[in-house]
């Protein structure tokens, strides 16, 4: 019910595969998905183990609504420990895969150790098979999505996979299914490809059922009505996808820019959202042709677009002509703004790169606007850089680095690193726009003070998604506060943290709570399984999953001198817009916030905490 | 007054909702692979288009069925009588727009049978690319236009049903 | 108007219901045969099973249906046909017509084995068959089918849901000669010997004799191998051939089946003929040819009748097309699936999948296919076979992904023209 009650756990090491039955106390505890498979991750692995080893495990886990008629009901995440963070990584993804894993009968599955060649897991319904996958090796995911639809005669199936970036174990490289929706961040990609695994193809023909069927249509249906009738979900993102923000932050002065060196970037309009829907004067084309949903969503945020066949990037590469995912605002932002370049085909070119090599475009982005800083401080030179000239606002530069960069060979090696390991090798690691590793993403916390404390908590390194209190901050969902002040975010911070770590178990977008609130979801979930979930429930799950992610990192060896920012944000004052003389004020909110937490000064759950939430 | 199911795949997002609608309303479980209206997905024309049975005059799969399995009820909607069907597939090969599918599971064959007057997919989808409309509406020409290509003798089907009037 | 419809199997009975249609006041024949209402040969293996009882095979289901329809219904068999006279015999009496369907099938050819003739061997071919069938065949009881070809394919499965003990015996060097390739017929082999069924071909039965020890009830049956199995039931499936004896000095001039025109009329006046035994049109290669299965026995009856009552309609062929389902695996073939001449083709075998798709592509137009594993969309090959859709830029993409035949058909259907994602300058939708 909801669960299809089912793991299979995958031996890489011995080529076998095992269906197991769910732990239902523990999903009775930490719902599904990210909190459950968190839970499984914590009980397997050695939080110390080297997450390129095959000691580290990789986990695909679905949640209770996956494969449901709730709308967005068709999230998967990766957990393992992330390769570029060395901290617990849960990446989340949409498309079709998810959905068609639980129709194939299973909630999760467990890959460890590692296998002596490459492989690639068949799942059909219940029949789970390794097979040789030395014929796509080296190939890109877009081939190997076809390849493997070929090798099986079904067109229906859904692949997962890594890409030549994956392979070569790019620090940022992501698994991608259905073509363009990745379980983004943190390195998985990495992880998945130092266990010589390609790819995961999926199939189901079976059903999946709720517990209460009647119940469940109910809330499903009314939930849909919410989505519809919001001005976020139902106009702004079928429209514009989160693309719609490219103005909006550019505005209110936090969109990092070149390295963060500023925090308004004067290209935004070119690369926003209004540009990519207004034809271009080359062709006459608009660079979005439609916009498309994951399983399940009735919001569909996602963009297809095309690049000019034109442009310099493709002009003698016909098989990039073809529609596929367009820009959204992360990846926009990170190849765009982050790198100070306002070529939209290039950043489409790029984006579709990142998807077809597997690669996180967030971290590779901002990756090449560090590179960028180093190379205009004259710590990169030509000579270094393979002949790139790696200058804020090149095109060429950024399109170059990406087409080096999964293949992992010479400056594109360095690339891989990330901003955090590059700027350090050169000796300048205060460049690196990063917490625990990660580069945050398109939010300068200068300008929105919350996503300050939101990136330098986040278990999983810098990342908005975790807290997004720029809903509150900027959007007034589901309430307006002020983006130039600390105060009042730890609590605000905490909440959407909790409440986000619940909703990323359960199977849905987080999109969906820039309508949706707890009392939303809940009955959704609580008609699907069993348990009793009310919003209570859920925050409390929340609350228990970000300990436990959190142990995981204490564990791991971080303390609360990584809950850091990088100076730059808390030292030098942002030059332009609302924030302009402001600096993060993340001293200001880290120990209200860790009070809140119930954890000590130094950041570590007391043990009424850990006996309060029964970790 | 008869209706009919009108697509517009122009308004599809392929979220796929019709699926999982579909296969709850006729199996009583969500299981696109057994959904009688299937979302093709041309990832690389940025299309997608839903796609199901138009009840078409002539009826192939009736005409095929070797007892009597598939009728036409008074809304002119072909249906499969499970307690007649024998699972042979004929009619699986003979639909030439290959709407009905064998199901393993039951051993008998689905297809799109409106839902009894109000079909789900319609319902469920989020941006009217599925809707159900008098068949005066010209989306219906279109479909019946379509369904006209694949007659095997001269004007229409001389498959279509003895007491088509 | 007097139209008398010989044979009550699908052709006829579509044929009788179709006129019906067109003339509310004319006097319909319907001449069967067998003594049960009219029923569908290709329900047989189904009531074998157990899935159905004798009345799931009938062809049409409400009762009184043909008294409904003011459609009479005799049993009798034909004995001549006067074409001048315009009058059948039966049994002996002359039935006057004004217009004669002949639609009177095939029966099952009994090859030349010593011992073809004994009891205990059986045609699979009418419920009669099929009664004394189900007397013999009980579970675990070794029987021998003899043939498997298509028919006798859809025999093994039943005989294989009752649990006998089976050997298929096929002197063809595989299974489903005539439907399938080797490729497809050493599938379907494979998977029949994983279910426990002993498949020998390239083997002939040669002999065929009464046990010489135990009750004297049990057969030998001798194989041109050398070896000897022994059975309580044999099972001839070796072919059939159509039923057009009384024929002979008719006029009604017979090939290879009934010779008819594109309107289905026979050589003589006011003589039409329909299904197995009508030699008409085959879609694919435009020559008269005997096509005898279901969809196209319907056909010739829907289109024989129109224009029995006056409605000329033309019959531009029957595309030959077999489904069938081997203990779980699905296959099919359509059209010209052995290839053209000067044509293209694509295959994609998955052995251990159990998954085969075979298309037969000529100039850009799909001709034929074999599917083994498929069951989503199937009929979308018939589809682009039939309308002879233009593949365009689609050609290609089929003849190195063959497994997207469906989205080509939905695509062409849609006035896709495919070219979005090689060609240039495609038209793409906002």
């Amino acid at each position: 019910m909801g669960w299809t009650s089912k793991i299979l756990r995958v031996n890489l090491t011995e080529g076998t595969a095992k269906s197991e039955p769910l732990n239902m106390d523990w999903a009775a505890k930490y719902l599904g998905q990210r909190g459950l498979a968190s839970r499984y991750l914590v009980e397997e692995i050695d939080p110390r183990c080297d997450p390129l080893g095959p000691g580290n495990k990789l986990i695909f886990a679905t949640g209770p609504l996956t494969g449901t008629a709730a709308s967005t009901g068709g999230r998967y995440s990766v957990i393992t420990k992330g390769a570029l963070t060395n901290a617990i990584a849960c990446s989340n993804s949409g498309g079709y895969w998810g959905a068609e894993l639980k129709f194939a009968g299973w909630d999760m599955i467990i890959l460890e150790g590692r296998s002596p060649k490459p492989v690639y897991l068949a799942v059909i319904d219940d029949k789970a098979e390794l097979h040789d996958a030395s014929g796509i090796w080296g190939t890109s995911v877009w081939q190997t999505d076809e390849w493997i639809k070929k090798r099986h005669q079904d067109p229906m199936m859904h692949v997962s996979a890594i890409g030549v970036a994956g392979e070569n174990q790019v620090l940022y490289s992501c698994i991608v299914n259905d073509l363009h929706r990745a379980a983004g961040r943190s390195g998985v990609g990495a992880v998945m490809g130092s266990k010589n695994l390609k790819a995961i193809a999926v199939r189901g023909t079976g059903g999946v059922r709720v517990r209460d069927f009647k119940a469940f249509m109910a809330a499903a249906n009314a939930g849909k009505k919410v989505l519809r009738d919001n001005a976020v979900t139902g106009q702004g993102l079928p429209t514009h996808g989160t693309q719609v923000l490219m103005n909006v932050i550019n505005e209110v002065g936090a969109l990092p820019t070149r390295n963060s060196r500023d925090v308004q970037f004067e290209g935004a309009h070119d690369i926003s959202a209004e540009a990519m829907a207004t034809p271009r004067k080359t062709d006459g084309r608009k660079n979005l042709l439609t916009n498309q949903a994951c399983f399940g969503c009735t919001i569909a945020c996602g963009r297809i677009s095309k690049i000019d066949e034109s442009h310099y990037t493709v002009r003698n590469k016909p098989e990039y002509w073809h529609a596929s995912g367009g820009l959204e605002y992360e990846a926009a932002w990170a190849l765009g703004a982050a790198t100070g370049v306002n070529d939209l085909e290039a950043l489409t070119y790029t984006n579709f790169i990142c998807n077809e090599q597997g690669l996180d475009p967030i971290s590779f982005g901002a990756t090449v606007g560090a590179a960028m800083e180093l190379y205009e401080l004259g710590l990169l030179s030509k000579e270094t850089t393979g002949g790139l000239e790696m200058k804020f606002g090149s095109a060429e530069a950024l399109t170059r680095a990406a087409e080096l960069v999964g293949k992992a060979e010479g400056f594109g090696k360095e690339l891989g690193l990330g901003s955090a390991r590059l700027t350090a090798k050169h000796g300048k690691p205060e460049l690196a726009m990063t917490v625990k590793g990660q580069e945050f993403p398109a939010y300068d916390p200068r300008g929105i003070q919350g996503m300050g404390l939101t990136y330098a908590t986040s278990n999983r390194g810098a990342c908005h998604l975790r807290s997004y209190t720029v809903s509150s901050e900027i959007l007034g969902i589901p309430h307006k506060t002020d983006p130039l002040v600390t105060d009042g975010k730890a609590g605000l911070v905490k909440a959407f943290q909790d409440a986000t770590a619940a909703v990323d178990s359960t199977g849905l977008c987080v999109f969906t709570t820039f309508a949706w609130t707890l009392n939303d979801i809940a009955p959704q979930v609580d008609a699907a399984v069993e348990g009793g979930w009310t919003p209570e429930k859920m925050l409390e799950a929340g609350e228990r999953i970000w300990n436990l992610e959190r142990q995981f990192n204490m564990r791991a060896g971080f303390t609360a001198a990584d809950d850091r920012l990088p100076d730059r944000l808390v030292k030098e004052a942002a030059r332009t817009g609302p924030a302009k003389g402001l600096v993060n004020g993340l001293d200001k909110m880290l120990p209200e916030y860790y009070e809140l937490r119930g954890w000590t000064k130094d950041g570590v759950p007391t043990n009424e905490t850990v006996a309060r939430l029964a970790l | 007054m008869l209706k009919a199911l009108v697509i517009d795949p122009g308004k599809c997002t392929g979220c796929k909702q019709c699926e999982m609608a579909c296969s709850y309303e006729n199996e009583g479980v969500f299981n696109p692979a057994k959904s009688r209206i299937r979302v093709f997905d041309f990832h690389h024309e940025a299309r997608f288009v839903p796609y199901t049975c138009t009840q078409c005059a002539e009826a192939w799969c009736q005409q095929a069925c070797p007892v009597n399995a598939i009728t036409t009820d008074a809304m002119g909607v072909k249906v499969v009588h499970e307690n007649l069907c024998v699972g042979c597939k004929v009619c699986t090969i003979a639909c030439p727009f290959g709407t009905i599918n064998y199901n393993a599971s039951t051993g008998k064959v689905i297809k799109c049978d409106l839902c009894q007057g109000n079909p789900a997919c319609a319902d469920a989808c989020p941006t009217a690319a599925i809707t159900y409309q008098d068949v005066e509406q010209t989306g219906y020409d279109k479909m019946k236009l379509w369904a006209a290509r694949t007659g095997t003798g001269e004007s229409a089907g001389p498959n279509a049903p003895a007491a088509r009037h | 108007m007097h139209h008398v419809i010989l044979g009550a199997g699908p052709a006829g009975v579509t044929a009788a219901e179709t006129l019906r249609g067109l003339d509310p006041d004319a006097r319909i024949t319907l001449v069967s045969g067998e003594p049960e209402p009219p029923y569908s040969r290709m329900a047989i293996p189904y009531l074998l099973e157990g899935g159905i009882g004798e009345s799931g095979t009938y062809l049409r289901q409400q009762p009184g249906h043909y008294d409904r329809l003011g459609i009479e219904v005799m049993h009798a068999r034909a004995g001549g046909l006067d074409a001048a006279s315009k009058r059948l015999f039966l049994n002996g009496d002359a039935l006057p017509y004004d217009k004669l369907l002949i639609s009177t099938g095939a029966s099952p050819v009994t090859p030349p084995i010593e011992g073809a003739n004994l009891p205990r061997v059986h045609t699979c071919w009418t419920l009669a068959d099929a009664r004394r069938i189900m007397e013999l065949a009980d579970r675990s009881a070794p029987v021998v089918l003899v043939g498997a070809g298509f028919i006798g394919s859809i025999v093994l499965e039943a005989l294989y849901e009752r649990g006998c003990d089976l050997t298929v015996v096929e002197i063809a060097p595989r299974m489903v000669a005539r439907m399938m390739d080797d490729v497809a017929g050493g599938m379907l082999k494979r998977w029949c010997e994983a279910k426990g069924l002993r498949v020998l071909t390239n083997t002939r039965v040669e002999r065929i004799a009464k046990s010489a020890n135990g009750s004297g009830e049990e057969l030998r049956v001798s194989l041109s191998d050398g070896g000897t199995i022994p059975a309580q039931l044999v099972v001839m499936a070796a072919g059939v051939r159509p039923n057009v004896g009384f024929l002979v000095g008719s006029g009604v001039v017979v090939e290879a089946g009934i010779r008819v025109d594109d309107h289905l009329r026979t050589t003589a006046p006011d003589v039409y003929a329909a299904g197995d035994c009508a030699q008409a049109v085959d879609l694919s290669t435009g020559m008269h040819d005997v096509l005898a299965i279901q969809p196209t026995a319907v056909e010739h009856g829907r289109i024989a009748a129109l224009n029995m009552g006056g409605r000329r309609t033309r019959h531009r062929g029957s595309l030959n097309m077999n489904v069938l389902d081997t203990m779980g695996l699905i296959s099919s073939s359509f059209g010209l699936w052995q290839g053209v001449q000067g044509g293209a083709s694509a295959k994609i075998v998955d052995e251990g999948g159990w998954r085969y798709l075979r298309l037969e592509i000529d100039g850009d137009r799909l001709v034929g296919a074999q599917a083994v594993g498929l069951t989503e969309h199937v009929g979308m090959l018939r589809g682009l076979i039939q309308t002879g859709l233009r593949l365009g830029a689609w050609r290609d993409k089929l003849l190195s992904a063959p497994e997207r035949a469906a989205e080509a058909y939905v695509a062409l259907a849609q006035g896709m023209t495919g070219h979005g994602w090689t060609g240039p300058r495609t038209k793409t939708p906002v």
